[in-house]
């Protein structure tokens, strides 16, 4: 067996850490496209305020069973989902719970970054304004200010809010993305691949910053990259053809793999 | 011999010429095979090239002698005629002509010829025949020697397919110009009419005047007056918004419903279904305008007390609005479509609802898009004729109430060249100088569009 | 917003009860602002669908409307009679026949003698005589009663003559065409309580008309006038479009054989061969903006060009089709220049790579691929072509023709220019769905080109 330069940052020295709620979780989570189904039934629990990442080839499902978190699926025509996810233990499926509402309490972050075609402030702004955050301009600019300072962007662009956010280079358009998904205070925040279109320099930026979010929010985060996932998360999840086939503390994942294809994807046979 | 058995005769000759190309080149491919050369060209070229020799410029003879003759034959007939029988008047002279033709052609005239009119039939009979043999020797002539010469062009080394090639890619650089031309055609005759105009009319006075009744004026050098197009721009600018009212809120919101919430099944019925309406005929839509929409708002006016008239800037302007929807429709659909779903995917995965993110995150990234699209659909308003010839009420004065009928440019050019065409009248001419206005508004209407349409593009390719 | 010192080390370090406590603030603001937006989605959703409702039913108005209007004009009040062809009333020598040996002038003469002594026959009397038989009042009230026939029924019988003179002497059963008045006042298409002196026909005209309607001589029947007759002004119930009929084939036959080629061509030398310089370019944008032209521009064009320059006839199809080829030149161009666009370049390069020169890949393989969106392009084009008027009006094609043109430099008129000049006749209350029914015959060519250029599309174009 190969063994990888794997470095597990302080999350060592933490290893001990108090209990974690339970965030949300899924209960035989299937989704199809059409008839093809593309899970086939995915029992997870996410814990409050712990960082997870969703590893797996392409095509494995993880950024589909991501989506199904905040319901983004909707957005496809043909998609369905059957199972049962919860959020603090509510039915997140349930006729009577609000997908707006959801979204502002499970925010998204994207593969590509994606700003509006709006300037810096406005892009922040947007979410605020939407759900009648707040009342005042001062209280937007505060929003818009903190949102920007917590993912560490409002230096590089406080003197100019005003600019188009898509003038911004790729690894500040990602942060400010974050940022914006920031500004409605949600509780858990997805990240689908938030650095696959990132240089590497662009990327430890954004791997630090997500450190830095760990523990005021629970993170789901969906990566390509090992090292990534090793280097930032808690919890790992190994997806593989649509099924979820081991999901441990990430050390264990990488350092003692109980299922074999697990062991064959980390230690780079296929994928 | 008449025209079509002419050209029979010239399809029968580029075959005979195709054929004896193909045998020479044949039989001299065959003759070089054992000295080493090789044919430069495949036979068919060597006999299209011979086919292309024989006809072309036998036809181009053709050509030149069928719009010569005419003319020709004419003068010489009038001149024969007795000086006391000359036509004085150009329509004299063109009936004269005419039943001349009748004579010499066998179909008789309803009343008795006179006797110099039945010369001059028999006169005009042996020219043509005259012209026609000539005409035909000629072509037979020059067909004949240029398939000769180029048949015994036919040797190896004669390279057939590149001269054949660059003959074709000669006719397809001819046939591009067609467009550039009809451009500068349309350019040079409109400015040359409309500056014959502005020798009648002071510029200003056209572009800045504001009453339009040239009818009464005299036909003069001086003082013509009457010919202000403001009334004209007005009444036209007035339908051209009327109808952006309506075409913009129901295009626009039909076309954001189909491309974000319409189900596959009512996209794909519905769309092609608003495209009809920009199939129909404008004069089917003036139809429509007259016997339908004129009298209903005309109605609806009248139950809340307001006179709207039959034919009016309203009616022409709604019509028209009908008219334009599938040209927002369809353009804003597309530009929609077009945005990035990424896009739509952030605004989403933040909480927004659907018509949140349509109206603040697809419309402004969308909008320069639309905005050319209305401009695009403003311009085919602006240039509509048949609608407002028929429903508009053909009144050129300067009004602020839509309810009353107007006129616009499109129809000022058809009522002062319809009738009588005389061209030397400022009556008449003013139709070019009106239409070079429209032509100019239109043209940068569609610039604009076309840039700003471009752009968008470009951003998400 | 400058920031101070205090906030940025709350930020630095979030103080979880607080992040906790504002976003149970926050959810609460947003389920408070939940009814609001939902109605408001709820709002534009609807707005989306009024406006595709509004769209598609100002569609079936159209064709509502057209079609209730038109439909019944294509039926026509017709008498049916017993017409005998008195030989006391047609005194005319035998036809004329061509004897051996006589010139070509000198039998024309002869014949045009005998058609003017045709010509001289009162056919009126003979269709007088007719009505007489079912009407015994006629001959007493003769403008009267003439008034139910139209009054081209008589050149319809000389032309039975003309074609067979063994009839004289016989009795036919034929079919008459009612007068125009007679249909509308059949049709109750005009208000019978109306007094005398605003009625179209007298009184005893519309009791006979009554009366034959009643005893079934005067039918509604599928009257073929409407397609096989020019337009006429003297009869108006036997007006018809073939002149203009056969003035938009003439002139859609002139666009396909100059417009589609030439355009065709263009479009394979700027797609294909053009190198990319100022001079394409300009080229492009001449053709981008050629397309949006209005229309009447190009009758400006041609009535200044081809009639003033050129002085070719008036009112003639051949310049009406010059014009209309100017004007589907472009859109034959875009249509073509698209679909080369949407060939893929591996088929250039495997014909290039086995050794074809540039105009052969492009003539053996890429323009046999191309060929059905050609088609469909150039047949969209046609129709555009087919339903303008404006343009026409302008060279001089708006003037009345009463005959169908044999040839393209006749004078001649177009289906949409037909239907601009019908829907001024002063008869409205028989015109309206005489253009009607006009406006029908030019949907359904129309349509069915269009339908055409889907099928073409559908059953020939492959997706790259």
């Amino acid at each position: 067996m190969n063994t990888m330069q794997v470095s597990f940052g302080e999350k060592k020295d933490n290893a001990a850490q108090a209990e974690h709620a339970v965030k949300m979780s899924a209960r035989d989570v299937k989704v199809f496209y059409g008839d093809n189904e593309a899970l086939h039934g995915i029992n997870m629990d996410i814990l409050e305020n712990e960082v997870i990442a969703f590893i797996g080839p392409s095509g494995c499902g993880k950024s589909t069973f991501l989506r199904c978190l905040n319901r983004m699926n909707d957005t496809i025509d043909t998609a369905r989902v059957t199972g049962l996810v919860t959020l603090d233990g509510k039915d997140i499926y349930d006729r009577s719970l609000d997908v707006v509402q959801l979204r502002a309490q499970v925010g998204m972050v994207f593969q590509k970054p994606n700003p509006f075609p709006k300037s810096i402030f406005e892009n922040i702004a947007y979410g605020p304004r939407l759900h009648g955050l707040v009342d005042n301009k001062r209280d937007l600019d505060e929003v818009v200010e903190s949102s920007l300072r917590r993912a560490g962007l409002w230096d590089e662009v406080k003197d100019r809010l005003e600019a188009p956010g898509t003038g911004l280079s790729g690894g500040q358009q990602q942060r400010l993305c974050i940022a914006r998904a920031i500004a409605v205070s949600p509780e858990v925040i997805l990240m689908d691949e938030p650095c696959s279109a990132l240089d590497p320099i662009a990327t430890s930026i954004i791997e630090e910053l997500i450190d830095e979010l760990k523990g005021s929010y629970t993170i789901a985060i969906v990566t390509h990259n090992m090292q990534q996932a090793a280097r930032v998360s808690d919890k790992t999840a190994f997806f593989h053809l649509g099924n979820l086939v081991e999901l441990n503390d990430t050390r264990e994942i990488f350092t003692n793999p109980q299922d074999s294809r697990t062991e064959d994807y980390i230690t780079g046979r296929f994928g | 011999m008449s025209n079509l058995v002419l050209m029979t005769l010239l399809l029968m000759v580029m075959a005979l010429a195709y054929q004896l190309g193909l045998t020479r080149s044949k039989r001299v491919a065959v003759t070089t095979n054992g000295t080493g050369f090789r044919m430069h060209s495949r036979p068919t070229y060597h006999g299209m090239l011979v086919a292309f020799w024989a006809v072309v410029p036998a036809a181009a003879i053709f050509a030149v002698w069928s719009l010569a003759q005419p003319g020709i034959i004419n003068a010489l007939v009038l001149a024969q005629l007795p000086p006391e029988f000359q036509p004085t008047t150009d329509t004299e002279q063109r009936i004269l002509l005419r039943r001349l033709a009748n004579l010499a052609s066998g179909f008789g005239l309803t009343e008795e010829a006179a006797d110099y009119e039945l010369a001059a039939a028999a006169y005009l009979n042996q020219l043509h025949g005259i012209g026609r043999t000539l005409m035909t020797a000629l072509m037979a002539a020059v067909a004949a020697t240029a398939l000769v010469l180029a048949w015994r062009r036919i040797e190896p080394h004669l390279r057939a397919r590149n001269q054949m090639e660059s003959i074709i890619r000669w006719l397809l650089i001819i046939c591009s110009t067609v467009a550039i031309l009809t451009t500068v055609g349309i350019v040079l005759s409109m400015l040359g009419e409309a500056f014959r105009f502005f020798t009648f009319v002071n510029p200003l006075d056209f572009f800045f005047g504001t009453t339009w009744n040239p009818r009464f004026s005299t036909v003069g050098t001086d003082g013509q007056t009457g010919f202000g197009m403001l009334p004209l721009l007005w009444g036209t600018l007035m339908i051209a918004l009327i109808a952006l009212a309506v075409a913009i809120p129901v295009g626009l919101m039909a076309a954001i419903y189909m491309a974000e919430y319409a189900p596959s099944k009512v996209r794909s019925t519905a769309k092609p279904i608003i495209e009809v309406l920009a199939g129909i005929p404008t004069i089917v839509y003036g139809f429509f305008a007259l016997i339908t929409v004129g009298p209903f708002l005309n109605q609806l006016g009248a139950s809340f007390g307001l006179e709207i008239r039959t034919t009016s800037a309203l009616t022409a302007g709604v019509v028209m609005g009908i008219m334009i929807i599938p040209f927002i429709s369809s353009l804003s659909d597309d530009i929609i479509t077009q945005v990035p779903k990424a896009m739509r995917d952030g605004s989403l995965g933040l909480g927004a609802t659907k018509s949140e993110t349509i109206r603040k995150v697809v419309l402004p990234a969308a909008l320069p898009g639309i905005v050319g699209a209305i401009l695009l659909a403003a311009s085919r308003a602006i240039g509509e004729t048949m609608i407002v010839v028929l429903a508009a009420g053909n009144s050129p004065v300067l009004t602020a109430n839509p309810f009353e009928a107007v006129s616009t440019m499109t129809v000022t050019i058809v009522n002062q060249l319809t009738g009588d065409l005389d061209f030397a009248s400022p009556q008449s001419l003013v139709a070019f100088a009106l239409g070079l206005t429209l032509f100019v508004i239109t043209l940068l209407l569609n610039v604009v569009a076309l840039v700003i349409v471009r752009k968008y593009r470009e951003q998400y390719e | 917003m400058t920031p101070s010192d205090s906030e940025q080390t709350k930020t630095q370090q979030p103080d979880l009860m607080d992040l906790a406590q504002k976003r149970d603030l926050m959810q609460q603001r947003v389920a408070a602002s939940l009814k609001r937006r939902h109605a408001s989605e709820k709002r534009f959703r609807l707005y989306g669908m009024a406006a595709v409702t509004v769209a598609l039913s100002f569609v079936a108005i159209l064709f509502i409307t057209i079609l209730s209007k038109g439909l019944p004009a294509f039926w026509q009040a017709t008498l049916t009679l017993d017409v005998y062809f008195d030989p006391e009333i047609i005194e005319i020598d035998e036809k004329p026949v061509r004897q051996p040996g006589e010139s070509d002038g000198a039998f024309q003469q002869r014949m045009l003698a005998w058609q003017t002594d045709l010509g001289f026959v009162n056919f009126n009397r003979i269709i007088l005589n007719s009505l007489a038989e079912v009407l015994p009042e006629a001959p007493r009230y003769q403008r009267d009663a003439m008034r139910l026939v139209t009054s081209g029924e008589r050149f319809g019988l000389r032309q039975l003559v003309e074609d067979n003179p063994a009839i004289v002497g016989q009795t036919l059963r034929l079919k008459l065409l009612a007068d125009a008045n007679v249909d509308v006042w059949l049709k109750g298409n005009i208000d019978r309580s109306l007094p005398d002196s605003q009625q179209q026909l007298s009184a005893r005209t519309r009791a006979w008309a009554d009366e034959l309607a009643e005893r079934g001589i005067i039918r509604n029947q599928f009257s073929t006038a409407l397609f096989m007759n020019a337009d006429s002004r003297s009869s108006l119930a036997s007006a018809g479009l073939a002149g203009a009929f056969m003035g938009s084939l003439m002139m859609m036959l002139i666009v396909m054989f100059l417009a589609v080629p030439v355009g065709v061509a263009s479009a394979i030398y700027l797609e294909e061969f053009a190198p990319k310089n100022r001079l394409t370019d300009l080229i492009e944008v001449n053709i981008n903006n050629l397309a949006a032209v209005p229309s009447i521009v190009f009758g400006l064009l041609g009535a200044s060009v081809f009639i003033l320059w050129f002085k070719l006839p008036l009112s003639a199809p051949i310049v009406g089709g010059l014009v209309l080829s100017l004007m589907t030149l472009p859109t034959v161009i875009i249509a073509t220049r698209s679909t080369l666009k949407a060939i893929p370049p591996s088929i250039r390069q495997a014909a290039l790579g086995i050794g074809a020169s540039k105009v052969q890949s492009v003539f053996h393989h890429v323009l046999p691929l191309a060929i059905p969106g050609i088609l469909t392009g150039s047949i969209l084009g046609v129709a555009q072509a087919l339903g303008e008027a404006a343009p026409l009006l302008l060279i001089g094609m708006s003037s009345f023709v009463a005959s169908v043109p044999g040839s393209p430099f006749d004078q001649s008129t177009a289906l949409p220019v037909q239907i601009y000049l019908w829907q001024g006749n002063e008869l409205r209350n028989f015109f309206e769905a005489r253009t009607s029914a006009a406006i029908i015959v030019l949907l359904a060519l129309m349509i069915s080109l269009n339908a055409l250029a889907i099928w073409l599309r559908r059953h020939f174009e492959t997706r790259w």
